[in-house]
């Protein structure tokens, strides 16, 4: 049977964890590695993996692009000294809250049934996408 | 490492019914009693933080205040004693603009002294062993007395970036951040540390301090300018003497602007080309970009164009404060390494000479770790810390590079090693509690991220110090058993 997240993260016990570092070859904006650790070859397919952390380096790439949008909210907040944060949000804001999301619903689908769990990397300070792999107690059926 | 076989085959997991929730009466009441602390009452950096975090400064605020004072009493002078005649004499369009630009001097100042300049969170006790296991891996196990600097070659649009290690924050610095020693902080896109400002100039400010030096130029000028247009109708009536008379504060007003103009227009002469050029401060003095160091030489961060520079350092996105302040400190989290101020390191790249005879320890130690239960007895300076704590609570080396970054009238401080002493006593001591329960190999605390949602049980609920040393335990223990 399958386990939600929620059980898992309250019964089983920790392996190891994985820490997929950032990718610096385009300079400073947010991308992570895309090559795929050799600890997690038995749990999941390297296909998917990649797909995760690719739609997570595009997001930030969303999230930091240089463009007329960014340039107009950057101007409009600096007339109004800034206070305009106060209420609105920031772009970046926006797409870290649309990751968030993303990386709950790719756990609940994809990496909590293969005893997984990624860590948004926002908690580890935008250095590492954590994963946690997780004890596999069902030693045989 | 893992307890996983390793040849079996992708499937479905299956996990047992195994609570680690344990009713223990040691956790339960513990939690109950400690109030929750928030994330900046336990900031492992050299901050001083007000208004329940919301305001996040360096430690030294005093030329700070000078700065505020100064910019205050000269403006106040100009509207009160300037303002009236020449609103009068010439147009009340003066005092307004004097007054747009006096607020927006003193938002932007407020915006980059209390905001957070794009601190770098250290890593977890779970990262930061994660690391140091890829450099060992990296540099082989015997590097004999001084091991090999620890750098990353990167290559970006072209040009090869080394990437340090640092030993404070437990983390290669990504391109352009830098420590800064008086914060005792990374930071991102590290420009350099401002006195006046009270705070580290980074990523997250930069644009404020610009716009901040940029208006205090123009209200500089503007209330020297005036100023003297003030005196010298005036002296037309009454004669000079007459006038300084009637006015005396215009003469302190002159004298200030004098010696600001000279320094805060050069100032921002010298950013607006920082600027255009997508260089930081620190880049600059160290000649990074400069092509005298060699002909392809050139600035990989650069747009290629001024405009486009200009405008991404000063309307792009304004990136999110990584360290999340005001957030709720999860109790049964390690925190990562507690401040380890002015304690020598022992095996760092910049190895100062007297240290190179500690480092051997730390090769062998932690070996030695997982199969007694002593310590080691303490030979020298280097001795039981070494064993004891290569991975938790991993001390700073004498503030050597990053000196580089904090030029700006600010000389680091050199009382490394009586400090050192000191905790390196208080380090012995605390480690001895791990010691008094070892653990079974495999077994990792949970490391739990802190989020706001989910918390992982773990079997200790230590004060986050102890907490640590069992982790840098545990890293050992994970490490031997590979």
């Amino acid at each position: 049977m399958t386990h939600s997240l929620q059980d898992m993260r309250q019964q089983a016990a920790i392996a190891a964890k994985v820490f997929i570092q950032r990718d610096y070859t385009n300079g400073t904006v947010c991308q992570f590695q895309t090559k795929f650790p050799s600890e997690l070859e038995t749990r999941i397919d390297k296909q998917q993996f990649e797909e995760t952390v690719r739609t997570l380096n595009n997001l930030y790439a969303e999230a930091e692009k240089l463009g007329g949008s960014s340039y107009l909210e950057g101007c409009l907040a600096c007339l109004t000294a800034y206070t305009i944060f106060l209420c609105m949000e920031t772009h970046y804001e926006k797409v870290l809250k649309k990751i968030a999301k993303f990386i709950q619903e790719q756990n609940d689908k994809i990496y909590a049934p293969r005893g997984l769990l990624l860590t948004d990397p926002i908690e580890r300070g935008l250095r590492v996408v954590e994963v946690t792999i997780f004890e596999d107690r069902s030693l045989g059926r | 490492m893992l307890q996983l076989g390793v040849a079996e085959p992708m499937r479905e997991c299956e996990y047992s019914q195994i609570s680690t929730r344990s009713s223990t009466p040691m956790e339960t009441p513990y939690k109950k009693r400690t109030p929750k602390k928030r994330k900046w009452q336990a900031f492992p950096g050299r901050n001083k933080f007000y208004c329940n975090g919301r305001i996040m400064m360096a430690r030294q605020t005093g030329v700070f205040y000078l700065t505020l004072v100064l910019i205050l009493i000269t403006s106040g002078l100009f509207f009160t004693f300037d303002c009236p005649f020449l609103s009068v004499q010439l147009t009340p369009a003066i005092p307004v603009i004097g007054g747009v630009l006096f607020v927006f001097v003193l938002g932007t100042l407020f915006r980059t002294s209390f905001s957070d300049p794009g601190v770098l969170p250290r890593a977890t006790p779970d990262e930061a062993a994660d690391l140091e296991r890829q450099i060992d891996v990296a540099n082989g196990s015997s590097s004999g007395y001084r091991p090999p600097p620890r750098t990353k070659e990167v290559v970006i649009n072209g040009q090869t970036v080394k990437l340090k290690y640092c030993f404070t924050c437990k983390i290669f610095r990504p391109p352009r951040a830098s420590h800064c020693s008086l914060c005792d902080n990374c930071v991102e896109r590290f420009d350099h540390h401002c006195p006046w400002v009270g705070n580290c100039v980074g990523k997250r400010n930069y644009r404020f301090f610009y716009m901040f030096i940029l208006s205090l130029s123009f209200l500089t000028i503007f209330i020297f300018a005036f100023v003297i247009t003030h005196v010298i109708l005036r002296s037309h009536r009454q004669g000079f003497l007459n006038t300084l008379k009637d006015t005396p504060a215009s003469v302190l007003e002159v004298v200030v602007c004098f010696f600001s103009v000279w320094s805060i227009v050069g100032l921002s002469g010298f950013h607006t080309y920082l600027i255009s050029s997508n260089q930081t401060t620190n880049e600059d003095i160290k000649g990074s970009w400069s092509s005298k160091r060699g002909k392809d030489n050139y600035n990989p961060y650069s747009h290629g164009n001024i405009f486009t520079n200009c405008c991404a350092a000063l309307c792009g996105p304004l990136p999110p404060s990584l360290i999340d302040r005001r957030g709720f400190v999860q109790s049964d989290t390690p925190q990562p390494t507690p401040p380890t101020n002015g304690i020598t390191m022992y095996g760092s790249t910049q190895s100062q000479s007297h240290m190179a005879a500690a480092t051997p320890l730390m090769q062998s130690e932690p070996v030695i770790l997982t199969d007694e239960a002593s310590l080691p007895g303490r030979t020298s300076l280097g001795g039981p810390c070494s064993g004891a704590l290569p991975l938790g609570g991993q001390p700073t080396p004498p503030t050597s590079t990053p000196n580089l970054s904090c030029d700006n009238g600010m000389l680091p401080t050199r009382n490394d090693h009586s400090e050192a002493h000191h905790h390196m006593d208080g380090v012995h001591h605390h480690f001895l509690t791990p010691e008094e329960a070892p653990s079974p190999p495999g077994m990792l605390p949970c490391g739990s991220p802190l989020g706001h949602s989910h918390t992982i049980q773990g079997f200790y609920n230590p004060a986050s110090q102890d907490s640590l040393h069992e982790d840098s335990v545990r890293g050992l223990v994970k490490l031997s058993s590979v």
